[in-house]
């Protein structure tokens, strides 16, 4: 039996949307594995959120509540984890390449002596797994030996789990070893934004290095962003040049989207970039370099000096919204 | 302080990369290497930390194949004191490139390694964290710094690292919303995003000097560690392609093929 074991990230005492498509993936490995599916909270108080994901179709959650797990670190979650999953048997254990998932998984395989994948994109019939390599320049087969296996999955490749069998929750002593935790939360400096989460978000509008400047980027594009109810997204260079929080790249080492729609704007279009948006529906390019790489990727593109067409179609966007 | 930098040898990010039509790799005629960026970064701070932050001997390690030095040699040239070179043939899975550095530290006695999250040929991102679960020691990962890449604390060469007392490291790190701070015991393992520094470029007299520093090659066979890969890759396959489209003439026709057509918005 194939047994799959959950990471349910929360944030802000939510279950964000990735989280329910972890669950989704999970049960995918689970149905392909001929196991079942269940899910791990962990954190201090979460009981209400463990019996929030049980709703979703999933066997059993796990409950691992301790003061050490309070604030997520990296050395007690995994140490945790790794107890659980070694206690239950579990075949896959399965994240979301999410930047916590990313911290903590593979720390939870090395414990376990386990190989592990990332940023899977699918769980073939036969056991094998896709995933990107070379800034999605490969699409590679893998194949994890032994058991237990770790999986991260990208969260674009997965649709959220919808409400199904309501499942039970079990609490587990997490048992902590005092030194097992010994890395100190100092303080987050949250970006807030009222505007939609940029992995999640139906459309995205991205500004590149060509809007010169953090201004421009309140005064040219934002409007356009807000016109359209989407979220922003950004090049590493217009990160790099500090227009814009670290928070929005869009990119291989940065957020991967798929949105309905995708605007780039001034944004030449690096392999780089490509890695973090070509699975988007549709993609529209505005650039007034109209041989910018970008327009091979782009469904419609645009070659136009940005600082004219952006204003200009915030205005018919308004009009086609009023 | 011993810092340990890991130093992967990478294609060239710039390079167009494609898949063999076997599907057994990717085309590396005239493909050209160099080290990893965010190992670069990795170098760079480790030789902000030795000038600025308190003094460090900076020891880098690098598995794989003997034409690896290269990119060690490059890193000597920015300015590492010496250099390790562990010779393995064979294509090893994140788990077995994190056995092996947990024999170089522990040997070494390092009080920091410092990694790229992520290197840019198999963008797995795990060697840091494993690394750190077998050592048992606290770890960073997408360190970077409440600074922007043009503020003055970047043109002063500052690292965004901050050691103190040489008994614990403060690292901002990117994450998912915003920039977290969290507080390290040494020994630990950091590994390093983007936005922690600009790397230097070897300057000539450090090339020169590069020559004569030391660079040690151990074969793997000989640290006596089980390096068979857990994760194997079966074969690669080119992604779906993209067709390109079609230019739009103006920004009113561009809103309404996305209103009437496409129907997004």
């Amino acid at each position: 039996m194939g047994n799959v074991l959950v990471f349910a990230e929360h944030q802000h005492h939510k279950l964000p949307k990735t989280t329910l498509i972890a669950i989704a993936a999970g049960k995918d490995a689970a149905a392909k594995a001929g196991g079942d599916c269940y899910g791990v909270v962990c954190g201090k108080g979460v009981d209400d959120l463990a019996n929030e994901l049980a709703e979703y179709g999933v066997k059993k959650v796990f409950v691992l509540d301790d003061a050490a797990l309070e604030h997520y670190t990296a050395d007690a979650h995994a140490a945790a984890l790794a107890q659980l999953i070694k206690d239950k048997g579990i075949e896959i254990f399965v994240g979301t390449a999410t930047a916590v998932g990313k911290d903590l998984l593979p720390r939870v395989a090395a414990l376990l002596n386990s190989g592990m994948a990332g940023e899977v994109l699918a769980f073939n019939a036969d056991g094998t797994m896709q995933r990107p390599m070379y800034a999605g320049n490969a699409i590679a087969t893998v194949s994890i030996e032994g058991a237990p296996k770790v999986v991260s999955v990208r969260v674009t490749a997965f649709d959220a789990a919808s409400k199904g069998t309501k499942g039970e929750v079990e609490k587990v002593a997490a048992n902590i070893d005092s030194a097992a935790k010994t890395t100190k939360f100092v303080e987050f400096n949250e970006v807030k934004s009222d505007r939609p989460v940029l992995t999640e978000a139906r459309i995205v509008v991205s500004g590149g290095r060509a809007l010169k400047s953090g201004e421009n980027f309140k005064t040219v594009l934002e409007p356009l962003v807000d016109a359209m109810g989407a979220a922003m997204g950004a090049s590493r260079a217009a990160v790099d040049a500090g227009f814009v929080p670290n928070d929005l790249q869009v990119g291989q080492t940065g957020k991967v989207v798929a949105p309905q729609l995708y605007i780039a704007v001034g944004i030449s279009g690096a392999i780089q970039h490509l890695a973090g948006m070509k699975d988007s529906k549709v993609i529209v390019a505005i650039n007034k370099d109209e041989e910018a790489p970008i327009f091979q990727v782009s469904d419609y593109g645009l070659v136009a000096d940005l600082f004219k067409a952006v204003p200009e179609m915030v205005e018919e966007v308004k009009k086609l919204k009023a | 302080m011993k810092i340990l930098v890991t130093v992967k040898r990478v294609p060239d990010p710039n390079a167009t990369i494609k898949v063999k039509p076997d599907g057994t790799g990717i085309v590396t005629d005239n493909l050209k290497y160099v080290v990893n960026p965010f190992d670069e970064i990795g170098i760079e701070e480790a030789l902000r930390l030795k000038d600025k932050g308190g003094g460090a001997e900076v020891i880098l390690v690098s598995i794989g194949a003997k034409t690896a030095s290269e990119q060690l040699r490059t890193g000597l040239a920015m300015g590492a004191d010496r250099a390790i070179l562990v010779l393995a043939e064979g294509e090893l899975d994140s788990l077995a490139v994190a056995r092996i550095l947990h024999k170089l530290t522990t040997d070494e006695k390092a009080d920091l390694v410092l990694m790229g999250k992520q290197a840019i040929d198999d963008d797995a991102n795990q060697t840091g964290q494993m690394l750190a679960a077998l050592l048992g020691w606290p770890q960073a990962t997408f360190a970077s710094k409440a600074e922007s890449l043009e503020s003055d604390a970047e043109k002063q060469g500052i690292p965004g690292i901050v050691v103190e007392g040489g008994k614990s490291a403060k690292v901002v790190r990117e994450v998912d919303g915003g920039l977290e701070t969290l507080q390290l015991p040494f020994p630990a393992v950091v590994t390093v995003d983007l936005r922690l520094n600009t790397p230097r470029y070897a300057s000539l007299p450090g090339i020169m000097k590069a020559r004569k520093k030391e660079m040690k090659e151990i074969p793997v066979d000989s640290l006596g560690i089980d390096v068979k890969p857990k994760l194997k890759i079966l074969k690669l396959d080119p992604p779906a392609k993209r067709q390109a489209g079609r230019k739009v003439g103006s920004v009113q026709e561009l809103v309404q093929v996305l209103h009437n057509e496409v129907k997004v918005i």
